[in-house]
Order: C-alpha cells, then sequence, then structure tokens
C-alpha cells in the first residue's frame, strides 16, 4: 500500500476512534444508546463480510449466529449467580460456535445458492425452536436479565455506567477490527479472497478449499455471536426476533450497501442504514424502505463493490 | 386413524398449492440459473390484487384472472429489466438481487394496500362432513384446481411448440438459440408463467389463510425447500416433493404444534442436501 | 461470397484467440478449415454464430453485418450450426430436435412434413427411432441427428464441427456422403475437421489456420497435389 494513504487511512481511524469514545459524554442517552448499537451491528455486519465478501458464500443465517451468542449469554446471566461478565461472553461464543460447527460442515459440501438457502434454513430451525420452546427460551416474550458488573478479580469492579459500558463495546468492536483487518491482510485472508474470485482454480493450486472454508465459517460465527453477546449485554434481553430472518437480510443490505470485502464498508452500511432509518422512520414508517430496496438492487447489478468499495477504487487511483 | 385421514386430505390440499409455487420456481431455475427470493412475493401480490377484485367485483374467478394477468405480466417485465442483465453472473449476485427485489415487493405492499391483513371469501362455500369434522368443500376445490393449472403447465410443455423451446432452452440455452429459438423471449416467458402460477396460488390460498403483506416469506422458504428436494430444475420431482412434505408436516402436526411441524420440511432439507443433493425424487445421476 | 469474417479478434475472457481472422466461403461452396487442436477453428465458428461476440473485426453474411448479432437471428437468416459435440437436447426425442429447427415463421405443415421425410430419407435410422429420446442414441446417430437438426432451419450455409470426430469409418464415408448432397443441393457449408484426406477430397477450397490466423489457402485439388504444405502446417 501506498505509503501516503496509508497515512490517512490511520488519520481516519483515529479521529473517528476519538469521535466514538468522546460520544457518551457530549451526547443524550438515546443517540448515544444509539452509537453503541451501531457498533454492536457494525461488529456483526464485519463479521457476515468474512464470508460474503472475502470467501464468496452469501449468508442468511448470521442472525442464528447473532441470536445465539445473545441467548447464551442470557442462559449464563440467569443461571449462574453473581453473574458474571466473562462466563457469559464465553457462554455466547459457545453457543455461536457450535452452530458454526453445523454451518461450516455444510459449508464444505455445498455450492454457493444451496449454502445460503441452508444458512437460510438453519437459522428459521432455531427461530422455530426458540419461539416455540418457551419453558427454556421465554418464547416470544424472550429473556430478561440484569447486567453483570465488570470484574477482574484483585484489579477492578464496578457496575457499569452508561459511558462505560459504551467503551467497553467501543474496546471489543475496535479491537475485533483490527484482528479481522489483519487475518484478512495476512496470506490466509488472501487465500479466502482467491477462493471468492475463482475456487476450482485455487483448489487446483493445491489449497485445501475446505479448511479454508471452515475457518472462515468459524471466524465470521464467533464474531456474530460476540457482536450478540454484546447486544444482550447493553440491552438486557434476548428474544426470539433477533434470530429471524429479517436480521440476516439487514446485514446483508449493511453489506452490500456499504461494501463487501472492506471490513469497513459493513460497519460504515449499518451505520448509513440506521441512521436513516431512525431519521425517515418517523415520517415514512417502512416505505423508505423501497427506494432502498431499488438502490440495493442496482448496486448489486451495477457497482457490486458497494459505496465505499466504489470510492476506495476512485481515490486510489 | 381417522386423525390421520383427515392430515392426508390436508396435506394432499397444500401440497397442491405448494406444487404450484414450486413448479414456478423450479422452471425458473432450471431455464436461467436464477433462483428468486422473491418468488413468495409474487404470491403475496397475486393475493393482494386478487383480493382487491373480488372486493370490487365480487366474483372470485374474476379476481383470480386479473391476479394472474397482473403478475404475469409484471414478472416479464421484472425479468426483462433487472434479471436479463445478470445472465451468466455468478449465482451471489442473483440471489441478492432478488433479495432486493423482495424487499422492494414487500414494502411496496404495505404502502399500496397498507398494513392490515385482507381476506378472500371463498367461491364455493358448504363443507361436508368427513369423519367427525365438517371439512370445507373449497379447500379439496383448490387442490383440484390448482392440479387442473400443473395439468395444463405439463401438457404446455410436452406438446406445444413453446413448450418445446422452453424444455430446449433448459437443457442447452445456446445451442437453443443456434437452432434460432429466440432465448430471451423465453426466459420472459417463463418467468411470466412462474409469476402467473405464484399469483394464482396467492388468490387460491388466500381464503384459507388470509392476505399479509409478509406471508411471501413463508412460501419462498417452502418453496425452495421444496425445490431442492424435487431437484433443481424438475418439476415433476417438485409436485412431488410438494406433496411428500406437505404430507409430512400435516403427519407431524398431530405430534407437535403446527408452528413446531415445519421443522420437518427443514430437516427433509438438510438430509436431502447431505445424501442426495440432486434430489430425492431424481433418478440417480449417471 | 455469402459468408465473409474480416480481420476478426476473438477473446475468451482475457484469452486472447483469434488474431484477425479473415476468411470467406461463396454460395454453395465447400470451404475446409484444417489446423492443429486449440488453434481456434471452433471459435471461428462461433465468432460466426454469434454465441461468441468478435472484440474487433466484422462478420458479414449475404452482404450483411451480422457481428454480435444474437444467435438465434443468425439462425434465422439462414446460419446452421453443427457443434463439435453435437449438443443434441437430450431429453427431446429425435424427433422434438428437429422440431427445434422446424417450427419456425413461414413454415407451414406442408413444407414441415416435405422437411421431415427428405430427414428420414437422408437418416432412416433416425427415422425408425423417431420417439427415442436423444441421449440414448449412439455417437453416429447423433451426428446424424445434430446435422438432420440443421438442415430443418433449410439455411444456406451450415457450419460442420469435426463431424466425424470419434466415429468408426463407416460413419465418416455416411458423413462424406452427407456433405456431397448438401453440396448437391447448393447449401454452403463451412467444414472444420481433424481429418485432413476427407477434408481435402470434400472441399472445394481450404484454408489453414494456426494460433488464430490464417496462415494459407489454396483449393483442395492444389493441396491434394502438394501435400507438403499441410505436412508444415499441421504436423501430419
Amino acid at each position: 500500500m501506498p505509503p501516503r494513504s496509508h497515512t490517512a487511512y490511520w488519520a481516519w481511524f483515529t479521529v473517528i476512534l476519538i469521535l466514538l469514545i468522546v460520544a457518551p459524554l457530549v451526547l443524550p442517552e438515546f443517540w448515544r444508546r444509539f452509537v453503541t448499537e451501531i457498533l454492536i451491528w457494525g461488529l456483526l455486519a464485519m463479521s457476515s463480510d468474512i464470508l460474503i465478501g472475502y470467501t464468496g458464500m452469501v449468508s442468511f443465517g448470521h442472525s442464528a449466529f447473532f441470536g445465539l451468542g445473545m441467548y447464551g449469554a442470557a442462559a449464563a446471566l440467569l443461571t449462574v449467580k453473581p453473574a458474571n461478565l466473562w462466563l457469559a461472553l464465553l457462554a455466547g461464543l459457545v453457543a455461536a460456535g457450535v452452530v458454526g460447527a453445523f454451518v461450516a460442515f455444510f459449508a464444505t459440501r455445498l455450492r454457493e445458492i444451496y449454502f445460503s438457502i441452508t444458512t437460510l434454513v438453519f437459522s428459521q430451525i432455531f427461530y422455530v425452536i426458540i419461539f416455540t420452546w418457551t419453558e427454556v427460551t421465554g418464547g416470544e416474550n424472550g429473556l430478561t436479565f440484569s447486567q453483570p458488573a465488570f470484574r477482574i478479580p484483585g484489579l477492578v469492579d464496578f457496575r457499569f455506567t452508561p459511558a462505560s459500558l459504551h467503551w467497553f463495546v467501543l474496546a471489543v468492536v475496535v479491537l475485533s477490527y483490527l484482528l479481522l483487518r489483519r487475518i484478512t491482510q495476512s496470506p490466509f485472508g488472501m487465500v479466502l479472497q482467491s477462493i471468492k474470485e475463482n475456487e476450482p482454480r485455487t483448489r487446483a493450486i493445491g489449497y485445501h478449499v475446505e479448511r479454508y472454508k471452515i475457518v472462515a465459517v468459524m471466524l465470521s460465527g464467533l464474531f456474530a455471536g460476540l457482536a450478540g453477546v454484546l447486544y444482550a449485554l447493553q440491552n438486557k434481553f434476548a428474544a426470539p426476533d433477533f434470530v429471524f430472518f429479517v436480521v440476516s437480510g439487514e446485514v446483508v443490505i449493511f453489506n452490500v450497501m456499504g461494501g463487501m470485502g472492506t471490513l469497513v464498508g459493513p460497519i460504515a452500511g449499518a451505520a448509513f442504514f440506521l441512521v436513516l432509518r431512525e431519521v425517515v422512520s418517523r415520517y415514512l414508517i417502512e416505505y423508505y424502505l423501497i427506494p432502498v430496496g431499488i438502490i440495493f438492487t442496482a448496486m448489486v447489478i451495477f457497482l457490486p463493490q458497494g459505496l465505499l468499495g466504489f470510492l476506495k477504487r476512485r481515490l486510489n487511483t | 386413524m381417522e386423525q390421520i385421514i383427515i392430515q392426508t386430505v390436508n396435506g394432499l390440499v397444500n401440497g397442491m398449492i405448494l406444487a404450484l409455487v414450486a413448479s414456478g420456481l423450479t422452471l425458473i431455475f432450471g431455464i436461467m440459473d436464477v433462483v428468486n427470493f422473491a418468488h413468495g412475493d409474487l404470491v403475496m401480490l397475486g393475493a393482494f390484487v386478487g383480493a382487491t377484485t373480488v372486493a370490487t367485483t365480487g366474483s372470485f374467478w374474476i379476481a383470480l384472472v386479473v391476479a394472474v394477468l397482473t403478475i404475469a405480466i409484471f414478472g416479464a417485465l421484472l425479468q426483462v429489466t433487472t434479471l436479463r442483465p445478470l445472465l451468466g453472473r455468478d449465482p451471489l449476485t442473483t440471489i441478492l438481487a432478488t433479495f432486493g427485489m423482495s424487499l422492494v415487493l414487500q414494502k411496496y405492499a404495505i404502502w399500496q394496500w397498507g398494513p392490515t391483513a385482507r381476506a378472500i371469501r371463498e367461491p364455493i362455500s358448504g363443507q361436508f362432513t368427513l369423519f367427525y369434522l365438517q371439512y370445507p368443500w373449497y379447500r379439496l376445490g383448490a387442490a383440484l384446481f390448482a392440479g387442473l393449472i400443473i395439468g395444463a403447465l405439463y401438457l404446455f410443455l410436452r406438446r406445444a411448440t413453446f413448450g418445446v423451446w422452453i424444455r430446449a432452452s433448459m437443457q442447452d440455452r445456446l445451442m437453443a438459440q443456434a437452432m434460432g429459438i429466440p432465448v430471451p423471449l423465453v426466459h420472459a416467458v417463463v418467468f411470466a408463467i412462474g409469476a402467473g402460477m405464484a399469483a394464482s396460488s396467492g388468490v387460491l390460498f388466500g381464503p384459507l389463510a388470509g392476505v399479509t403483506h409478509n406471508m411471501g416469506f413463508d412460501f419462498t422458504l417452502r418453496a425452495f425447500i421444496v425445490v431442492v428436494v424435487g431437484g433443481m430444475g424438475n418439476l415433476g420431482g417438485s409436485i412431488l416433493a410438494a406433496i411428500f412434505i406437505s404430507l409430512l408436516e400435516a403427519y407431524a402436526s398431530l405430534i407437535v404444534t403446527p408452528a413446531q411441524a415445519v421443522i420437518v420440511s427443514f430437516v427433509v432439507l438438510i438430509l436431502t442436501l447431505l445424501f442426495r443433493p440432486t434430489g430425492l425424487f431424481v433418478p440417480t445421476p449417471k | 461470397m455469402i459468408l465473409r469474417l474480416d480481420n476478426v479478434h476473438t477473446y475468451y475472457g482475457k484469452s486472447h484467440i483469434l488474431h484477425g481472422v479473415t476468411l470467406e466461403v461463396g454460395p454453395g461452396e465447400v470451404v475446409g478449415l484444417l489446423g492443429r487442436n486449440g488453434v481456434g477453428k471452433s471459435t471461428t465458428l462461433k465468432s460466426v454464430m454469434g454465441l461468441v461476440r468478435p472484440a474487433e473485426g466484422g462478420v458479414t453474411f449475404e452482404g450483411k453485418s451480422i457481428t454480435g448479432t444474437p444467435p438465434h437471428r443468425v439462425a434465422r437468416l439462414g446460419v446452421a450450426w453443427v457443434p463439435e459435440d453435437r449438443r443434441v437436447f437430450r431429453l427431446l426425442t429425435v424427433l422434438e430436435n428437429l422440431r427445434t429447427g422446424l417450427d419456425r415463421a413461414g413454415v407451414d405443415e406442408a413444407r414441415k412434413r416435405r422437411l421431415l421425410d427428405r430427414a428420414f430419407t437422408y437418416f432412416p435410422r433416425l427415422g425408425e427411432r423417431k420417439h427415442q429420446l436423444g441421449g440414448t442414441l449412439s455417437g453416429g446417430e447423433q451426428q446424424m441427428l445434430a446435422i438432420a437438426r440443421a438442415m430443418m432451419l433449410e439455411p444456406k450455409i451450415i457450419l460442420l464441427d469435426e463431424p466425424t470426430e470419434g466415429l468408426m469409418p463407416r460413419m465418416v464415408t455416411e458423413i462424406r456422403q452427407i456433405i456431397d448432397a448438401l453440396h448437391r443441393e447448393g447449401v454452403a457449408i463451412l467444414l472444420v475437421e481433424q481429418n485432413v484426406p476427407l477434408t481435402l477430397d470434400a472441399s472445394n477450397r481450404v484454408y489453414i489456420m494456426e494460433k488464430g490466423v490464417i496462415r494459407h489457402q489454396a483449393p483442395a485439388a492444389d493441396l491434394r497435389q502438394n501435400m507438403s504444405v499441410v505436412h508444415e502446417y499441421l504436423g501430419v
């Protein structure tokens, strides 16, 4: 990467990071919460980008990872007293990981369309189970629980304030971003992209495509589950709505409109979309989705790199 | 025992109506490699158009015709504008594009018809006694009618010139073109047929389940499952699969709640993908 | 000239296959196109048919440009293609295969009957298997079907891509006879082949292709006298 855009990148990164750190101190509570939510959805969208943008597999089932991360955390927070933050994290990740293992198994056996349909079906299976197994999952009403304290034995122990929770989420999301960025720019990430571009050729060169796909799915699923845990922590409830297909669909929209294969793009897409929905839905309810949908479809056909990818290309030349 | 027979009838009825939707979807896939994510929404649009027409004209049959024609033409327009540019692109893109279409159609429906559910009154009222139940005649009528439509499609594909064109284009698009078959036109017509059949399913099914703007998703999901289990592009297979899955679900709902019975179809899909990915009702590929 | 290619450049993705092909076929002429595997002979035919679009150069048929014209229009104009792998419609019957060429505007039932009868006269074995699925025919029968199907279009020129490939010698003779019969009817033929003797025997003129360009052109009679040219390019 030419040095000039490298510094520009880190400059932008720092500016935005500072803005996000300062946010809870200057924004009213409603918008503070909103920004935290954007971060969480951004993480979810980023996780999906690993599959769509880098490996070329469209997952319509990310709501399953997200939802199970949420419910896993809920389970830990409700069953183990005193509520333990780290246990919740672990439980959520394990739950998402188990789903990830299932999906990974199918990822290696199915071609694109069948894979996408299967992920859709999977998330619906989980939705139905969660929705109907009322004794365990709370059914339609979901589960509510209280926020655990941030406790590192011997070092710190405090209850989250809105600001500190925001910073916690920010820290997790930023770390995740940096980690994913590292991974996608590593040789491993290059192989994923090569799989997206031309799977038979990648296989012919000698790469064990199945193994790469499995890792990609697990990565994607774990980070999506992490987003689910964060959501549970922020909102103190888990509901089956988050396992329903609509969530998966929205994630795909963030990915496409923000720019697949850029990691940052999906976050930007999430931010853009959520702000749009907030601002516009007061007046137009859901109708704004009509032009959004048309633009989305047009972008898929004519501008597959998304807004950010398009800009990136423009700036790089 | 009576329960089983009742559920068999239910399964067959649902199966026929699902077959209407699935056969359109499988044809579309077979001929242009498009997995139409918006197919269920075409069912929904057909149902709404039908409901509105019934409200204005009072006639179910006029509503059926109007809905089918409107959505068929709409489908052709959609194919020409949105899907034709995608021919030859990767499956990822077509899935995303039809997903976008689905979004637009669903929100359009809310805008056009409002968020409340509609109802379509059945054209044939009255029931007959099936064991201890009063079973509506309409259910049988709807299934029969669906069967007629599918039968007509089958004859069309077998005998009519355009039917031969469709079958040739499904098997070898390039060679069909080299034989002078206007394949772009065939694509548009097949999509129109698929859309029309979906619309008819929406209207036929309307009296049974109501008309809501998000009913499409369920149809799309089930149709996908049927098409995969029956074998993509295999018309006979998808009809058998539709009936098979609907029967299984009907029997399952004797044991679990109907909401949970859908898991049966999911499981069938997953088993099919694992062990016979080309389709359960397809002869083993050579 | 009814068919003319002028400096045609065609790509498959990034591969530059045809580097400026120029050739022509006169009405009723049998023109051979010889060359080693992979030089671009099939691509040349596909470029004519509109199955691939030339990046540069032009294709003219009966004086009108057909460069980039969609294949189904090219077929309707009077160009028929018999591909290298035959590509019969496997799940259609023999009769239905033939129908794909018969069912055109301006052809009444009587003419369809005549065309079918003629096809079955030329290819009696096809007549015996009218209702058999295309995919169940033997290799030779499929080749017959592919040619018969092309004839249903009543073409002015037939693009024949390696019709004798993989066939038994007896069938090769039959193909030879078909080519002659078509020639007698005034149908032009652009014959791509690896079988050199057959090509030299059946054609009026022959082009030799190498690496995407025409290297040599001569009346078939001349080449029959002087085989060294052929050996030079084809290493046969």
